[in-house]
This record gives structure tokens, sequence and C-alpha cells, in this order.
């Protein structure tokens, strides 16, 4: 059985954990991902909005036919959001779950904060 | 060929009424089925959190592809272009921050609602009483949004064309939705979510490919025909029809992009699904599978919505009751006549049926477990007695959502979700994202950035041109809701307050804490850290 949900007791035991150098190490490789590419895709996103709202003629240049530059732009939204969830799945589930489960699993079995 | 909306009805109504039908009773069977014997706390609110990632996933999606993305999108793309496109893009990018910030921590550390993540490091009842009031507040008016698109829908394809018909189908929406929250909980609602979502899939697929070989399988020959039978021609491809007009609806544009992006990751109905996992991996896997049926169902719409520009035309889609949101009906009844608008129709209606059941099993949620049990019992209440109230607030919300329907049923659909984004991401995103990440953060920080994005955002919409003062607002709008021109206290001149009210809700947050006298403790902020990232503590599946 896990850990009581209310769990006040305690908390001490957690600063513990969180001091230890297991759990900085997932908290540091946590942020080194998440931080850079939250912030590529939320400044590609607005690079998009930007241009759309004040450069509406350079998104009317045809590129292929009638698709033009604000279709490729728009559509490359679409790559990069599903490109970041793959590459981020995967990395959760090699670099970050296993760490995860293993600190977990000590704190259950072993001192029970 | 039948009459085209020459009456304001197409197609046969009997069909459209007997497919429905036929739905509707299918989904209840299902519902039925899926409760089973349930019904302890977790099974109501989390479905025993025994879904897949994959079946979560895709009730996501189909919580999150509500009858604004379905009809509303595609009905701005058909008649103002690019720029209903650029909807479906915020709309799709914003999963991006549910994933990488929110999706796992949040599974790690509550159990049904978003005030029990801040419950871990803060004063318990005032900070559980503005999460309650928030995510009541971001449930009503996606709900309104969900039942004023019913009721356009209702007169278009049933033949209702009296008021006090619309009035009573609205009712009857409320009705089965009330019934499919009491019978089947979070599991019901949940089975009905995943068969909506592959149906809508499929028939938004098979309908795209069905435009694309009428165009020959050529994007740009589909989008060539669009311009051609548009009265504004090749402007119809690029961005500026509904938003270039002048700076302030440019402006308008950028808050709402704001809105769009960042409110996702504040919606109470989408955050309460990640608990239906058994962990934090399964939810991350959720979001995953969501990204994938949002993103590919946002392209359909790009196509279908072209191709209602196509073969349908502006005028006739303007012309017609429902305006916007009838434009993928037309196109459907175009293309496939009588059988595919019934099938159409089906889907839309279950679409805002399944919609509605999911806001409403939230906010019951919210009420029971947060306002009663956690406030008014001091967190006494028994687990029985909490999904007694949850059933009870479920009836009242949905009479509440019967009669805002009624009085909201002329208003543009995804114009309204947007306008719920906007106040999801100012009163409910910060509170969430400091609790989760900022060792600072305190009690006063969450109540100033809860009530402060709250109050401002609904406070600018009711100052701006949404509410008076605007026979027809800059930026898709339409018209205000308070018709008479001389009634104007429109101060704020942007349809959609995020620009402001999102950056200010950060701002008192920050403000809120640095400022407080009583600190942050670091022990309750090491508990929360170390839950969120190991999952320690946290409720599993019950079947895992």
């Amino acid at each position: 059985m896990p850990v009581t949900q209310s769990g006040r007791g305690s908390a001490s035991g957690y600063e513990v954990v969180q001091a230890s150098r297991e759990f900085q190490t997932l908290r540091r490789r946590l942020g080194s991902f998440v931080v850079p590419a939250g912030m590529l895709f939320l400044g590609w996103y607005f690079l998009y909005v930007i241009v759309a709202a004040f450069a509406p003629g350079f998104m009317r240049t045809r590129v292929l036919g009638e698709v033009n530059v604000g279709l490729c732009f728009g559509g490359a939204q679409f790559v990069s959001t599903f490109t970041i969830t793959i590459i981020y799945s995967r990395w959760a589930q090699r670099h970050f779950d296993p760490l995860s489960a293993r600190i977990r699993q000590r704190l259950e079995t072993g001192r029970r904060p | 060929m039948t009459t085209l909306a020459s009456g304001g009805v197409v197609g046969i109504p009997a069909v459209n009424i007997t497919i429905f039908a036929f739905f509707v009773v299918v989904t209840l069977i299902i519902a039925l089925t899926a409760a089973g014997g349930n019904q302890t706390t977790t099974d109501y609110y989390a479905g025993g959190r025994a879904f897949s990632g994959r079946q979560n996933g895709i009730a996501i999606g189909g919580d999150y592809l509500s009858a604004a993305s379905f009809l509303g999108i595609a009905g701005l793309i058909a008649l103002h272009g690019y720029d209903g496109f650029l909807y479906s893009i915020g709309f799709l990018v914003g999963w991006l921050l549910v994933l990488l910030l929110v999706a796992a921590p949040l599974r790690n550390t509550g159990r049904y609602t978003t005030a029990d993540v801040l419950d871990l490091r803060l004063r318990a009842v005032p900070v559980r009483a503005a999460a309650a009031v928030s995510t009541l507040t971001v449930s009503l008016f996606y709900l309104l949004a969900q039942m004023a698109g019913a009721g356009a829908l209702v007169s278009l394809l049933l033949g209702v064309r009296s008021s006090a018909g619309q009035d009573i189908t609205v009712a009857v929406v409320g009705l089965l939705m009330i019934f499919y929250v009491l019978v089947g909980g979070m599991k019901g609602t949940t089975w009905v979510q995943i068969v909506k979502a592959t149906i809508l899939a499929v028939g938004a697929a098979a309908t795209t490919i069905w435009v694309l070989a009428r165009a020959g399988f050529s994007l740009s020959g589909l989008l060539r025909h669009a311009a051609a039978s548009s009265q504004a021609g090749s402007a119809v491809l690029g961005p500026g029809l509904l938003y270039g007009v002048n700076t302030v609806s440019k402006f308008n544009f950028i808050s709402l992009s704001i809105a769009l992006v960042l409110g996702t990751a504040g919606l109470p109905h989408v955050l309460m699904r990640l608990y239906t996992v058994p962990s934090a991996s399964e939810a991350r896997r959720s979001v995953v599978w969501t990204v994938w049926l949002v993103g590919l169902f946002y392209l359909f719409t790009l196509v279908l919505g072209y191709g209602a520009m196509w073969l349908v035309g502006g005028k006739q889609i303007e012309s017609s009751p429902g305006a916007a949101n009838s434009a993928v009906p037309l196109l459907a009844f175009r293309l496939g006549g009588t059988l595919l608008l019934g099938i159409v129709a089906a889907v839309a209606f279950a679409t805002i049926l399944a919609v509605v059941a999911g806001l409403t099993i939230t906010a019951s949620a919210s009420f029971a477990h947060d306002v009663y049990a956690g406030v008014l019992r001091g967190g006494d209440a028994g687990p029985g007695e909490e999904v007694r109230v949850a059933r009870v607030t479920a009836v009242v919300i949905g009479g509440v959502a019967v009669i805002g329907g009624i009085f909201a049923k002329d208003v543009d659909v995804a114009f309204l979700v947007a306008l719920a984004f906007a106040v999801a991401a100012s009163a409910n995103l910060p509170s969430i994202l400091y609790s989760l990440f900022w060792p600072r953060f305190t009690s006063r920080g969450a109540l100033w950035s809860i009530y402060g994005g709250l109050i401002s955002s609904v406070g600018l919409i009711i100052f701006s041109p949404v509410v008076s003062g605007s026979a027809s607002a800059p930026g898709g709008a339409g018209p205000s809701l308070i018709s008479d021109p001389h009634i104007n206290f429109a101060f704020f001149p942007l349809d959609n307050p995020g620009i402001v009210s999102i950056p200010l809700a950060f701002f008192l947050g920050w403000l809120g804490s640095v400022t407080d006298k009583r600190p942050s403790d670091p022990a309750r902020f090491a508990r929360m850290q170390v839950r969120a990232l190991t999952g320690i503590g946290a409720e599993r599946g019950s079947q895992v």
C-alpha cells in the first residue's frame, strides 16, 4: 500500500528525499528538457501568431500552386507539435520514468517518510 | 436533389431524428453497462482509475473536440478562410503545455480535482473554495457554449422552427445528459466519449477524403475552387479577413491566441480526466494520444472548411439558421445527401451531449468534493454522502445549463469557447503552475491569482464589445449580447480579455506570495515536489 493520501505527518521526511542526490538529478533532468522545449514551442507559436497578424502579405506568398506560406507555416506548427510530443514521450520513458520509479520504490519499501 | 436550406431545413428531419435516437440508445446502453455496480467516490469521479492511456486519450479528445471544434472552426474557415485555421492551431499547440508541465505531476499529486493539488501545499479551506469557484465558472462558460450550439443545430436539422420547440430540444439534451452522469458516473461518460470521439474521427476522415476526391486529391485544387467561389477571392487563403481589419482586431487576435494556447492546461474537465488512469506515465500517454487525435482532426477541419466554402458557398451558409455552425452539416448534405447529413447531425448532437456530460461531472465533483466535503464539512463528509451531493449538484447544473442554453442560443459557439479558454488560462493555470513548480508560492498568492484572474477576465468580458455597444464587433464576435446600440458600457476594446487578464493573474500570484507575511513552508513544498516527480503516495488504479 502506498503512503496515506493526506499524509500530513512528517513532511520533513520528504525534505530528506528532496535533498538527496538522486532526486536532485531527477529534478534537473526534467527541467533541462521541459524548460527549453517549452520556450521553443511557445516562441515558435507566438512567432507564427505575430507574423499572421502583422505580415499577412508575406503569409500570402505562394509556394506551390495555391498553397502559400501561411498554410506551410500553419502546417509546420502541426509538425512541430507532433515532433515535440514524440520526442518528449520517448525521452520520458527512457530517461525519466526509470529513475523516478527507482526513487519511489526505495521510498515505498525502505524508510517510509 | 432535395432543396438545400431554402426553407431553412435541410434533409429529412425524420431521418436525422432516427439516426440521433439510435445513437442515444446505444450510448445509454454503453453508459449503463460500463457503470455496472459502481459508485464508490473514485468510481464516480475518476472511473475507478482503470482506464488505459489510449482509452483516456481518446476520451479526452472526445471532451476537447466539442461542437466548437467540429462545427465552429470549420464554419469559421468556410466563411472567413484562413483566420478560422488560426483557432485550430492555438487549440492544438496548447496541448504541449499540458504534456510537458501539467499531466504527470498533476496525476501524481491530485485525487479528483485541481484543488487537491493546491491543498497539498496551501491552506486548505480558502484555497479550495477559490479553486472551486473558478472551476465552476469556467465549466459554466463552456456549458453555455455547448448548449448554444445545440439550439442552433436543432433548428437546422430537425426542422424545429419555433423558438419554443428549440427550447424544448435544449431541455431534452439537458435531461439526457443528466441521466448519463447520474447513471454512468465518470466510467459511463468516459465510454460515451470514446465512442463519440471514434465516430467523430472516422466521420470527419471520410468526409475529408470525399472532399479531396472531388478536388482530384489536390490540396491546391481545393484551395483554387474555394477561392473562386468566395466573394473575397484569393484573400481567403491568407490571414486577415477576420482579424486583419484594423489594429484593434489584430490585438484581439493576439489576445485570443494567448488565451487559446494557455487555456487548455487550465480547463477543469480536461484536467479531471487525467485522474482516470492508474499512473502518471499513463496520464502522459493519454495526452500523447489526444495530441494525435486532435491534430489530425484539425487538419480534417481545414479541408472541410474550404470544402464547404467551395461546395456550399458562404452566402448559403450565412443565410441558413445556425450560420457558421451549419457549414459542415450543409457540406455533408451536398456530398452525401440525407444519409450523410443524418450521420453528421447525430455526431454533432452526440458531441454536444457528451461534452456537456463531461462538464457536468467536473462541475459536480468540484462542488461536492471541494465546496461541500472540503469547505462546508471540513473534509469530514462520508464518501457515500459526497457522491450523493455530487449527483444532486449534477441535476442542478444540468438545469442551469438548460436555462443558459435557451438564452444563449444565437451566439457563435467557437467564440464562446474562446472566452471560456481565457477565463481558464487566467483563473486556473497560474495557481496550478506556481503550486507545482515555485517553492515560494503561498496561499495568499493563490487567492490573489485565482480571484484576480477570474474577476479581471470575466469583468473585461462584461465591459467589452461582446456584451454591449457593438452592432458588429471586429474579430468575429458579431453583434453584442445587448443588441440595443444605445446601451454601451464597453470601455475595453478587445473581445478576448486574455492579453490583460492572464499576465495579471500570473503577476498577482507572484505579488501575493512575495508580500505574504506567512512564507511558504519548505517542508510542504518538498512533499509536493517529491510526490509530483516520483508518484509516491498517489492513488493507483483499482484494477492495476
